[in-house]
Parts: C-alpha cells; structure tokens; sequence
C-alpha cells in the first residue's frame, strides 16, 4: 500500500496476468488422461488437421476448456459487482442464494420440459438466480439493518438450503435426480460446442457491460451517498448491474452447475494486486477467475486420471479456507 | 440573491413525518449551521436538500429549478455533499479518493484530464493533505481523513457544500481545525457552507446564519446573536442555558447550562442516579 503500489501501471499487472493465463491454457490442452503432446495440441488448435488425438482436443477439451474460462471469469466478475454494490466482502453467488435459484430453475425446468432446449433452459436459470436474490435480500430486509455482511450469508444459507431443497424434492418426485446431479454436480464434463454457442454470448456480453459500468461500481462501493453527491444515478446502476449479476451467475450454473467461491475469492485475491477501482478490479478478476477455473478443472482431470474428481469439491476445498480467513477479519478489511 | 431555499417542504420515512411543512432560505456565500437536538430532523433536511433521499410534498429550489426535477449530474457540479462519518475501501489512496471529486466532469472511462489533475492537486494543497496523496486514506488518523473528505467535496468544484456533523469522532484540536478550514474557503473563496453540527458553541463561532430545529419545524432561524440566546434554547434543547460572550472572538456562547425543572422523567433519572451512587460507596 506504499507509493510503489500504484507505481507500476495496471497494463503490466494485466498482461502479466493474461500470460498466466496463456500458460494455464496451454496446460489444460495439453494435460490429461489421454496422452497428448504439446504439438498435437497446437495443431488442433492452429490448423485443419485431423487424427484421434487432434479431435480429443478439439471436442472434448477445448470447449471444457473454454466452459471453464467463461465460467471462471462470470463467477469472479458477478462476485466482485456483488461486493461492490453491497460493500458486503462475502457477497458470492454461490453464497447469496443465485446458484441455489437457479439450480431449482433448473431441476423444475428438466422436470416440466423435458424437451427444453439449451436457451429455454439458461433463461430458467436466469429466473431462478433473481429468484433467489431477491428471497435473500427480501429476508434481510424484514428486519432494520439487516444488510450488515453476516446476515445477509445467513440469510443466503438459508435460503439456498431451502432452494437446493426444492431441486432435491423436484429431482426425487418427478425421478430424474440423476438428470439433475448429472448436471449440477458434474462440473464442465461434456460440455458441448452447442452449449458454449449459446452461452457465451450472454456472459462476454455482461462482463462487456460491467466494463463500461466499471467507473460507476467503484463511486457506488465507496458510499452510497456519496455517489448521489457525486450525480450518480444509484437506482438505474443498480438495476443494470443486478441484471448483470444474474446473467452471469445464471449462465454459469446452466453450464456447470453450483460452483461456489469462485466469486468470493478471486476478487479479493484481485484487490490485493490492484487495488480498489473496479476499472482494475473487473477485467483483473474475469483473467484471474478464468485461470483459477481452468486450474482446477485440470487438476480435477489429472489427479486421480484417468478418474474425474469433482471440480467443485477442488474449489470448494481451496475457496473454504479463503471464506474463513475473510470472515475470521469481519469484514473490516473491506469497509 | 438567494440561490438555495426549501418550500412547505415535507420529509418523512413510511408514514412518520421527520419535517413538517418547512420553509428555510439558505444565505448565499455564507456559513449557514443547522442545530437540534437529536432526532429533530437536521440530518434528515440536509439529505432532503441534497437529493439523497426525496420528500413528501414542498420543494427545494436551487437557481430557481426544483430539485428533484433537475439532472442530478448538474446538481453535482453545484452543490457537494460530505455525509457523516464516510469510510472507504482499505488501500484507497488519498489522491484516488480525492480524484472521485471530479465524477460529475467526466464521462466514458473517466480518464482525468489535465485540468482534473490541477484541480485534485489545489484541494489537496487548500485542505493541506498534499503529503498524504499516496498513502491509504485508512491509515490517516479522524482528522486528516475528514479533510482528505473535504478535499474531495472540493475537488468538485461546486458553490455549495453540505457536511453532516463534519466534526463528530474528532478531538477538540481537530475538530477547530476542520472549522477554520471550512471558514477559510468560505472568506476566501465565497463558497456556500451548509453544515450539521451538535456543539452551540461552534455553531455560535463560525456560523453567520443559524436555523434551529425542534421536532422537524423551525423554532428560529437567524444570527448567532438572535439564536443562541436562552429563550430559543429552552424550547429547542430544553435547557435552561447562560449565555455569555466568548471573551476572544466576543460571540455568544452556552457558559453552562441544566436541564430544564418540572421534567418528572428527569427528576427520576436524576433521583436513581444518586441511589445508585450512594449505594457504591
């Protein structure tokens, strides 16, 4: 936090963060149970050559790959826009009661249209992710100053218990709890090119508009008040970037099902290398959530090969100590 | 000319009303200081005026226009508002904090122009916090923090500026020397200063123009010397006060002052107070 903090300029910090990232890429193609050389990988990718190998990469790990960038970068920026509009340090996702929404939009959605197709599904998503925000902040807000950090991740777990609840309920009633856990639990394995089509667009379209609205998040993180002083518009920012927030967290539980953490941890990780002005923070936090994402998927693929260990168990079992550490400080690092 | 003024203005939260009816006119170029006890509705009309929160019925007119009706980034660039007790995010720089001053200026990504960067450079100097541009505004201590706050009011480059008890959670030092700021820029710079403050006796130093407060209506609003005075204070605090006159600066002031008799619940908490103390010793 000296004067040398802010000495080297961002663009380094960001290009040196999109070489990680490069590199991370390039492990996730070229690791796996099937053995795969550096030069096979990069004639999938380069040219239109074909073989077993060259089509291992391009069907089965370059779209999971690509699953877990977008995933990964969604997670941490709706993480990061959470706890900037609400100057809470535990806003998450996964930790609010968006993951749990849209997991039962999804478990409802499988139960009553079997036949859904990719779209008809994400948009479920997306209405079970505001669903379950809305119950969370709904809840804290029946009592008077129910917006201090703690509540509102007591009120989160609570209703997210309550939410998985009813996609367990879904799933055992109508018999396709299998459909549902394949899906939730089953991390970015067998994701397809037709999924990422649809999908992408929505999530590089919300992290695009939380770029532009990047400036505004940082005045509105400082003091709400104070952004009104300022001439902000408070009510229609925090409208867009709400509707941000659940395209990106409904996307990303329509490709990979719960994934909590990401969002909390990334951010502050972020912070710490770039300090307080989400013009930083936000494309800092899509990279580094991309290269998280795409670490622990390949690590989920290569530990126990030719076995998946669960990617969510791996985020889970590094995010759970990060949640700790932050809730251990009260927040107060934060406000 | 009167640039700032409310009309039968109206303030309330659900159905409770907070103001009722109130109709002030904010001296232009002056020092103007809301007092009141507690709950009176001072913080509340500050925040009306400001636009934070909008009220019931009336009107605050500004240059003529309602408020609520104007582009709220116009009215940034005319009045300035320091709210009580602001924090920020750890790490947060002084020069940063203070460049978010110049909000209302910009547009797109908000890269600072150069005249930005004088200006953030000449608040920091006015309010003497340039030695602290690189340091986190988190690692100041209360006093250096509310002026890093004033410089980024100033950095706004509005006439006006509102502050919300600018001087609470401050030692006595500090809190002379947030006043005597706020006075500099006033004399020197005809800025417009509208502040919520607790002490009388300030109020009574610094203030051209007070308005007293009693539950949401005016009681008196004028000079120092037409409200400090007994009478407006027993119905504002109610307090039975001497007022006498500050010997160095030969404005009024509270010398001391009781609590007015006839109060049964007073009495009581008076008469339990001593129980309990007999009791210790």
């Amino acid at each position: 936090m000296k004067k040398t903090q802010h000495s080297s300029p961002f663009i380094y910090k960001l290009l040196a963060g999109i070489l990680v990232f490069l590199s991370m890429f390039a492990a996730a193609m070229v690791l796996g149970a099937a053995d795969i050389t550096v030069k096979d990988a990069w004639l999938a990718l380069t040219s239109s050559a074909s073989g077993d190998k060259i089509s291992i990469i391009r069907d089965i790990r370059l779209p999971r790959g690509i699953a877990a960038i977008v995933v990964g970068a969604a997670l941490a920026v709706s993480g990061a826009i959470m706890q900037g509009m609400t100057r809470n340090p535990l806003a998450d996702p996964g930790l609010l009661g968006l993951t749990a929404g849209a997991n039962a939009a999804l478990a409802i959605t499988i139960a009553f249209i079997p036949s859904a197709n990719y779209f008809v599904t994400m948009v479920a998503c997306f209405i079970g992710a505001a669903i379950g925000a809305i119950l969370v902040f709904g809840v804290s807000a029946m009592k008077k100053g129910g917006f201090s950090p703690l509540r509102i991740v007591l009120a989160g777990a609570a209703i997210s218990a309550f939410l998985y609840a009813v996609a367990e309920g879904v799933g055992l009633y109508f018999q396709i709890s299998k459909d549902v856990s394949m899906w939730t639990a089953g991390g970015m394995i067998g994701t397809t090119w037709g999924q990422l089509n649809v999908i992408i667009p929505f999530i590089v379209i919300g992290i695009l508009i939380s770029f532009f609205l990047s400036r505004q998040l940082t005045i509105l993180s400082l003091n709400e008040e104070v952004a009104i002083g300022l001439g902000q518009k408070i009510t229609q920012i925090k409208a867009v970037l709400f509707v941000v927030i659940i395209i990106l967290a409904g996307a990303s539980v329509a490709l990979v099902g719960n994934m909590a953490f990401i969002g909390l941890m990334i951010p502050h990780i972020v912070r710490v290398l770039v300090g307080t002005d989400y013009r930083f923070i936000l494309p800092m936090s899509a990279i580094a959530g991309a290269t998280f994402m795409l670490f622990a998927d390949t690590l989920g693929r290569t530990i126990h090969s030719p076995y998946e260990t669960p990617v969510v168990a791996i985020v889970s079992i590094l995010g759970l100590p990060f949640f700790l550490i932050i809730v251990r400080k009260g927040g107060k690092a934060f406000t | 000319m009167v640039r700032l003024f409310t009309d039968d203005l109206s303030i309330g939260y659900g159905e409770r009303l907070i103001v009722n009816n109130l109709s002030v006119t904010i001296p232009d170029q002056k020092i103007t200081t809301i007092i009141g006890s507690n709950g009176c509705g001072k913080s509340t009309l500050l925040k009306a005026i400001t636009r934070i929160i909008s009220h019931k019925s009336g009107s605050v007119l500004l240059d003529g226009k309602d408020i609520s009706k104007e582009n709220t980034k116009i009215l940034a660039k005319k009045m300035a508002i320091l709210p009580q007790s602001p924090e920020s995010a750890p790490g947060l720089t002084v020069g940063e904090l203070v460049s978010y001053g110049r909000f209302p200026y910009q547009n797109g990504f908000g890269k600072l122009s150069k005249k930005d960067y004088e200006v953030i450079d000449w608040a920091l100097e006015v309010t003497g916090t340039s030695d602290y541009k690189f340091r986190p505004v988190d690692a100041l201590s209360g006093g250096q923090r509310q002026r890093v706050w004033i410089a980024m009011a100033l950095a706004q480059e509005t006439d006006i500026i509102f502050l919300d008890e600018p001087t609470t959670y401050l030692d006595m030092a500090h809190q002379l020397e947030v006043l005597e700021l706020l006075q500099k820029l006033n004399y020197e710079q005809q800025r417009t200063i509208i502040m919520v403050l607790h002490d009388l006796n300030q109020a009574a130093r610094f203030a051209d123009y007070i308005i007293a407060l009693k539950d949401g209506e005016m009681v008196k609003a004028g000079s120092c010397e037409e409200v400090i005075v007994p009478q407006v204070l027993r119905q504002v605090f109610q307090i039975d006060a001497v007022i006498g006159k500050d010997p160095r600066t030969n404005k009024p002031m509270c010398i001391t002052y009781n609590l007015l008799k006839g109060e049964k619940q007073h009495e009581k908490n008076i008469s339990t107070l001593y129980a309990h103390a007999s009791s210790d010793y």
